[in-house]
């Protein structure tokens, strides 16, 4: 890890609604994450965290509501892309490519040069270094994830967006990865986890995503009406 | 190293790796143009006068199956969503991405065109303008075909879908490809098609990134 | 959806008269041509036709142009609702056409430059509405279509100029359905069909709009219900 720090400020939302499909996900919702903070979403299965993630990475429009840096709305998707790095549950390995072909390219992508360095480093975090001529088909699905941890430190950002990020993963990654948030935080990157398990912070405030779902009653058809009066 | 070169280098060693793909296409190109005299008979006279319209439209199709190739693996696996998220202008990273679909299907057609001119017996003043047509012409096919890849991402059936919305806008360079050839052949100059399909080319590469990029935005949404 | 409302009965009314009078005036008591004939009465339906099919079109592009930059939920589904009565119309511009073709050209069909745009205007049209309803999810699909609609309606005037070009080369100008000098008895029928047909667009767009709001509904009501049971079984 480079000793450089990071001043990207307070990454906040207020009042974000998103609508997906039709539905109303969630509405109201408002979070607020200082430089060197957790955020730990929780939630049933559908409740949106995966939703209010992508939603975090500027991928989703918020239906109303807007994020924030420092309290200055963003208006320009591009320049908040380039301060966050988002891990989903897919790993965007590419499998003609070695591990350490997937890697250098997304840190010539991110940092416009290539640094070998940064590479080796990251290989060396996930437990990937013995891995690195190996091209992508050949890894299993753990190691493909740890692949896609490993993008997180080719080339520094303030904010990580991480879904699900302990799945598959064995119980030395998990500790690498809980290594690497806390390092993260150390230099006042901040991180949001959306998990249902460990989160891998030490302290952090928990978003429960389920509760700003908006509770309408539905009276569509019979069997509807018989489950809620039950 | 910037976002377009990185990218395009990374497509271009991927088909390299995986160079069966482009090849495939290559060979559908080389097959379809065979059916032809199968179909009209194998007269010199006939094959003459279809050769350019038949070449024309054989890379059209062959180019039509190569462009679920540019987007769908990368929106599957994930990397489309990394590539908005760049923090760079998403029409660069289109356009890098049209470029190197550009390079491994439009330019291998152009190479193996003449021989397959031969089969068909084109007439020899005609291969300079179906070489130029084709140079001019396949980049608005790969640009055009771009917006219509990104489209149909996460649709239930893909690939024929796909057919009906780009070929009909693929008429216009058909017309004047076709048309370059046949001038050149009958004896009068090419010049005012080949100037059509480069206005075309000039108008494709300015509009199409922009379309393909908000294309791109909606589908991974 | 009050203005749609409002203007729906005089719309629909309008329809009913416009096409009571003009179809007998068209059909039967306008005088014959004196170069087609009888064949002329075709062109009542068919040139108004033409002229439907490619306003439906700008009119669908311009929706979808609002929907994109204003996300204008309504102005999606006005673009949703006029694509098939726009396809209904080019395709009946080309069956009279085909129709006309016969007595006056002696085959059903001639590659007509204006014939041949209509006819890839059909296509543009089909490709449009198969991509709106090729999505999981239907909000999708109205942002997919609405990108393809823009993109027609760049390459509408390039495809209508590639085909003129392509046309003129190919075959010397026949005799072309619309270039016999319109004498004030034909600009009457002409007029009371267009009329009529741009009613009918107008009534066949407030049901159809209707209509999918009341989809839209029905698919919200059961995706919330879903939701809400989820939820319910957490708690619980």
């Amino acid at each position: 890890m480079s000793g450089d720090s990071f001043t990207a400020g307070t990454f906040s939302g207020s009042n974000l609604a998103c609508r997906r499909g039709g539905r109303l996900v969630f509405t109201g919702l408002a979070f607020s994450l200082p430089a060197g903070g957790a955020l730990i979403l929780r939630g049933a299965n559908g409740s949106g965290k995966t939703t209010l993630l992508r939603l975090m990475a500027g991928l989703i429009p918020p239906t109303a509501g807007h994020l924030a840096w420092s309290d200055q709305p963003l208006d320009d998707s591009d320049e908040h892309a380039a301060k966050l790095r988002f891990v989903s549950h897919l790993d965007a390995v590419k499998p003609a490519l070695s591990v350490a072909e997937n890697l250098s390219f997304w840190s010539a992508l991110w940092s416009g040069r290539i640094d070998d360095a940064a590479t080796l480093r990251a290989m060396d975090a996930f437990g990937l270094r013995h891995l690195a001529t190996f091209p992508g088909r050949l890894l299993s699905a753990g190691q493909r994830h740890r692949l896609a941890l490993a993008r997180l430190l080719v080339a520094p950002a303030p904010l990580w967006l991480l879904d699900e990020p302990g799945n598959a993963l064995d119980e030395a990654s998990l500790g690498a990865l809980t290594a690497a948030i806390a390092d993260h935080r150390g230099r006042g990157g901040s991180v949001v986890v959306a998990s249902h398990g460990s989160a891998f912070v030490n302290d952090g405030n928990t978003l429960d995503v389920g509760t700003f779902t908006p509770k309408t009653a539905v009276h569509w058809s019979d069997d509807a009406d018989e489950e809620s009066a039950a | 190293m910037n976002v377009f070169s990185t990218l395009l280098a990374r497509d271009l060693k991927l088909a390299i790796r995986q160079s069966a793909d482009s090849l495939t296409v290559v060979a559908f190109f080389a097959i379809a143009t065979v059916l032809f005299p199968f179909g009209v008979g194998p007269e010199t006279n006939v094959l003459e006068r279809i050769s350019g319209g038949v070449l024309w439209v054989t890379a059209l199709l062959a180019a039509l199956l190569s462009l679920d190739r540019i987007f769908t693996v990368d929106y599957e696996d994930g990397t489309l969503d990394q590539l908005v998220l760049t923090g760079q202008p998403l029409s660069i990273v289109v356009l890098a991405k049209i470029t190197a679909h550009w390079l491994t299907t439009g330019v291998p057609l152009l190479i193996v065109s003449p021989l397959l001119a031969v089969t068909l017996h084109l007439p020899t003043a005609g291969y300079a303008p179906l070489l130029l047509a084709l140079l001019l012409g396949t980049p608005t096919v790969s640009l055009v075909g771009a917006v219509g890849a990104a489209l149909v991402l996460g649709t239930r059936r893909g690939g024929v879908l796909l057919s009906l919305l780009v070929l009909p806008l693929y008429i216009p360079v058909l017309i004047f490809g076709a048309m370059a050839v046949e001038a050149a052949t009958t004896g009068r100059s090419a010049t005012p098609e080949l100037l059509v399909l480069a206005g075309f080319a000039v108008l494709a590469v300015t509009l199409c990134p922009w379309a393909t990029a908000a294309a791109v935005r909606q589908a991974v949404e | 959806m009050k203005i749609a409302n409002a203007i729906f009965p005089w719309a629909a009314g309008l329809a009913v008269l416009l096409f009571a009078v003009g179809l007998p005036i068209a059909l039967v008591t306008s005088p014959p041509d004196y170069q087609q004939g009888e064949t002329v009465r075709i062109l009542y339906l068919h040139v108004p036709a033409a002229v439907m099919g490619e306003m439906i079109y700008y009119a669908m592009a311009s929706g979808s142009a609002a929907y994109l930059i204003w996300r204008h939920p309504m102005a999606g589904l006005v673009a949703k609702a006029s694509a098939p009565v726009g396809a209904m119309f080019t395709a009946l511009c080309l069956i009279c056409g085909m129709l006309w073709g016969e007595p006056m050209w002696g085959t059903f069909w001639v590659w007509d430059a204006r014939l041949t745009s209509t006819l890839i205007m059909f296509f543009i049209y089909l490709g449009y509405i198969a991509l709106g309803d090729a999505f999981e999810d239907p909000e999708r699909g109205d942002r997919a279509a609405a990108i393809l609609a823009l993109v027609g309606v760049v390459n509408v005037p390039i495809i209508k100029f590639s085909v003129n070009w392509w046309n003129t080369l190919h075959q010397p100008a026949s005799l072309s359905l619309t270039k016999s000098n319109m004498s004030g008895e034909m600009l009457l029928p002409l007029f009371l069909m267009m009329g009529a047909y741009g009613m009918f667009y107008v009534t066949v767009l407030v049901i159809r709009v209707r209509s999918e709001l009341l989809a839209a509904k029905i698919r919200n009501a059961r995706m919330s219900q879903i939701a809400g049971n989820e939820a319910a079984q957490a708690i619980g």
